[in-house]
């Protein structure tokens, strides 16, 4: 039970910062916007976060300058793709490639001269967990306990943002949008507007889940910080087609896979660590093709119908 | 007044060109603020960059040891962009090419003499690369599997494979602990013609222009043209969407192996670290400033080298950050998809003086 328990409390560290990003994601992806910045705005997040904290010691400061340079970022890419109607991949793309660009720039740039302008092997104040003892006492809830404030705002968001797209108003409007927006724009939903607002609003808590992973799961910075976990992301976003209650099952499932990483290399097991290191790569193509799979024989159809597409009211 | 974006009949050429040149500029007036943000003197930055890329014939050449792998990688890219198939795979196609190349480099050198080494050696770095990008597309066109996502993953598992090689089995035990293979013999190794500058060049620019002439001028061209407009419309005229996609995908994943094959056998001589340092993904940029077309791909190519050279170039002589190239890659993206709004559309201003024309009845 020590076992289980030890396991499923790095599990929830682990899908933390995945879990806020696929809630965003998905956010972001029901009003038909497909954002591939994901990994690049997760870059920014964590840098900006972990500068911020070294040169303030303020971890809430931290976090609201990654929100803000998060929604910045996504801003970006709604204007490309709204207003400018670029093509949604590609600007994704770019804004991934130049997050990972910019933050390995300023992280040789924004460090103290004491460390060659370099931000990279510092350290900074982390989030300290909150130790819960009611909680420590049940057998597997305690996992629970230990987690910072970040993973129960998680835990939070999830059900929050469930209600928020199935039983309010301004969700339906929202999922509207992502599947039809002619339509929505007929009944006097504002699609531009609902596009902008959801992909700003995503970018935020994606920076989120990146400031979390400087602050909290791998505290300092690094390039690459983020090691695909924008990508699985957006896998994360297929696995719980679109809807945010099942976003829990597959952060776990990836925290997971992260866990028994640790373990098996802390264990001195003789497969090399580079086979290892490809489990999350190959779980995400598994779980990829097993979802499509599933959502083919069972003719489910998770993605908003316009995903992907622009929107234009002359173009008709 | 009011600001309308009218459908274009037809594409603009004049914006097809202007587009990624102003795009360009652009990106230079956001890096000299940036520099200037970070105290440095944007024009002797660019000047230092300049100097660097194509000031000397070591510059030079080292410009293009980077173009080479990213026309290559460009082209493959084009190729599957154009079809509308998402191919961010190329890092790992380069890479899986490399090691493939490399394998036979290393171990066929008894069945294959002479120079047919070399030939055996690109061979396989090219069908390594055809077979690494068909599992995305057979998973794409079988299942419907976004391939986006499967292309991603497939680079780092195909960068893990490799280090697990060069730090593992094929370690040089004569090589200090230095992570990397042991050296080819001379036999695989591509001819150079410039400093490090080797003939992959010519290839390239060949691929560059034989590709253009496929695509405009064959039938199968003619056939992932409509694939990649409409694959509606492919299939009501009888063309075999899934199978060409297959194809035209494996041409990409080859021309990206092959990439990586050149990159053993004409710069390093063996597998070692720096194959995978981000030429498939800058070769997103590639294809995309060239618009997708093979023929402008080779200029490209040499713009962004040559900007990753002077990247280096800086570091060493102004101490700024190599991945000031690399941002100033990242930053010609942005207008370039905001400016490709005009080669579809055209800007129209409405004027309010209409209204005056013929007033509001109900006014009256």
């Amino acid at each position: 039970m020590d076992f289980l328990t030890s396991v499923l409390t790095i599990t929830i560290r682990a899908g933390t910062s995945l879990t806020i990003a696929t809630i965003g994601e998905i956010l972001t992806e029901r009003s038909g916007i497909l954002n591939l910045g994901v990994e690049g705005i997760m870059l920014m997040g964590a840098l900006s976060a972990f500068a911020t904290v070294f040169y303030t010691h303020s971890i809430v400061l931290g976090f609201l300058v990654a929100i803000g340079i998060g929604g910045l970022l996504a801003l970006l890419h709604a204007f490309l793709t709204t207003t400018m109607r670029a093509n949604q991949v590609v600007s994704g793309l770019s804004i991934t490639l130049f997050g990972t660009g910019f933050s390995s720039f300023l992280g040789q740039r924004l460090g103290p001269a004491t460390n060659n302008f370099r931000l990279v092997g510092l350290r900074a104040e982390r989030i300290v967990p909150f130790d819960l003892e009611w909680i420590g006492q049940v057998p597997l809830l305690s996992a629970f306990s230990n987690q910072d404030i970040i993973t129960y705002i998680v835990y939070i968001l999830l059900p929050l943002s469930w209600f928020f797209l199935y039983k309010t108003r301004p969700g339906l409007w929202l999922r509207s949008v992502g599947e039809d927006p002619q339509t929505a724009d007929a009944m006097g939903i504002d699609v531009i507007k609902t596009r902008y607002f959801y992909t700003v609003i995503g970018g935020m808590l994606i920076a989120l889940g990146g400031a979390h992973l400087s602050l909290s799961y791998t505290p300092g910075w690094s390039e690459n910080i983020t090691g695909g976990r924008g990508w699985i992301v957006i896998a994360l976003v297929i696995f719980s087609m679109w809807n945010p209650a099942r976003a829990v099952w597959g952060a776990l499932l990836f925290g997971g896979i992260n866990a028994v990483q640790f373990r098996l290399q802390a264990s001195g097991t003789s497969i090399p660590a580079n086979f290892l290191n490809m489990l999350p790569y190959v779980g995400t193509i598994v779980v990829l093709v097993v979802m499509t799979w599933w959502e083919a024989l069972s003719k489910k159809v998770g993605a908003p119908a316009a995903l992907g597409t622009s929107y234009m009211r002359e173009d008709k | 007044m009011k600001l309308l974006f009218e459908k274009r009949k037809s594409t603009s050429v004049p914006a097809l060109i202007l587009v990624p040149i102003v795009s360009f500029l652009v990106s230079l007036v956001l890096t000299a603020l940036l520099l200037e943000i970070f105290g440095a003197n944007p024009f002797r930055t660019f000047a230092a960059m300049a100097v660097g890329a194509f000031g000397s014939s070591h510059g030079f050449a080292e410009t293009l040891v980077k173009a080479i792998p990213l026309m290559m990688t460009g082209l493959g890219v084009a190729v599957a962009f154009k079809l509308k198939f998402w191919n961010i795979g190329a890092e790992g196609q380069l890479t899986m090419g490399g090691v493939a190349a490399a394998g036979i480099a290393l171990f066929m050198e008894r069945f294959l003499p002479g120079r047919s080494l070399l030939l055996g050696a690109l061979l396989g770095g090219l069908l390594a690369g055809a077979l690494w990008a068909g599992i995305p597309a057979l998973l794409k066109t079988s299942l419907k599997v976004d391939e986006t996502l499967v292309t991603l993953m497939m680079n780092y598992i195909a960068i893990l494979y490799s280090e697990f090689l060069y730090y593992g089995p094929w370690r040089d035990p004569k090589g200090y602990g230095f992570p990397g293979s042991r050296m080819f013999s001379a036999d695989a190794w591509l001819p150079r013609i410039m400093g490090r500058a080797h003939g992959g060049i010519w290839v390239a620019v060949a691929l560059a222009i034989i590709l253009w002439i496929v695509m405009k001028r064959t039938r199968w061209g003619f056939e992932l043209q409509i694939i990649g407009a409409s694959q509606k419309a492919a299939r009501y005229q009888g063309i075999a969407v899934e199978r060409n996609i297959v194809l035209a995908i494996m041409l990409s994943g080859a021309l990206c192996g092959l990439a990586g094959a050149f990159e053993v056998t004409g710069i390093s001589h063996r597998l070692q670290q720096g194959l995978s340092i981000g030429y498939g993904y800058t070769a997103i940029i590639v294809a995309w400033m060239s618009q997708l077309n093979p023929l402008a791909v080779p200029f490209v190519a040499i713009a962004l080298a040559a900007l990753a050279v002077g990247g280096d170039q800086v570091q060493m002589v102004m101490g700024l950050p190599a991945a000031m190239g690399v941002v100033m890659q990242g930053l010609i993206l942005f207008p370039m998809l905001a400016g490709s709004l005009f080669t579809e559309y055209r800007l129209s201003v409405v004027r309010p003086e209409a209204k005056a024309v013929c007033p509001d009845p109900v006014e009256e």
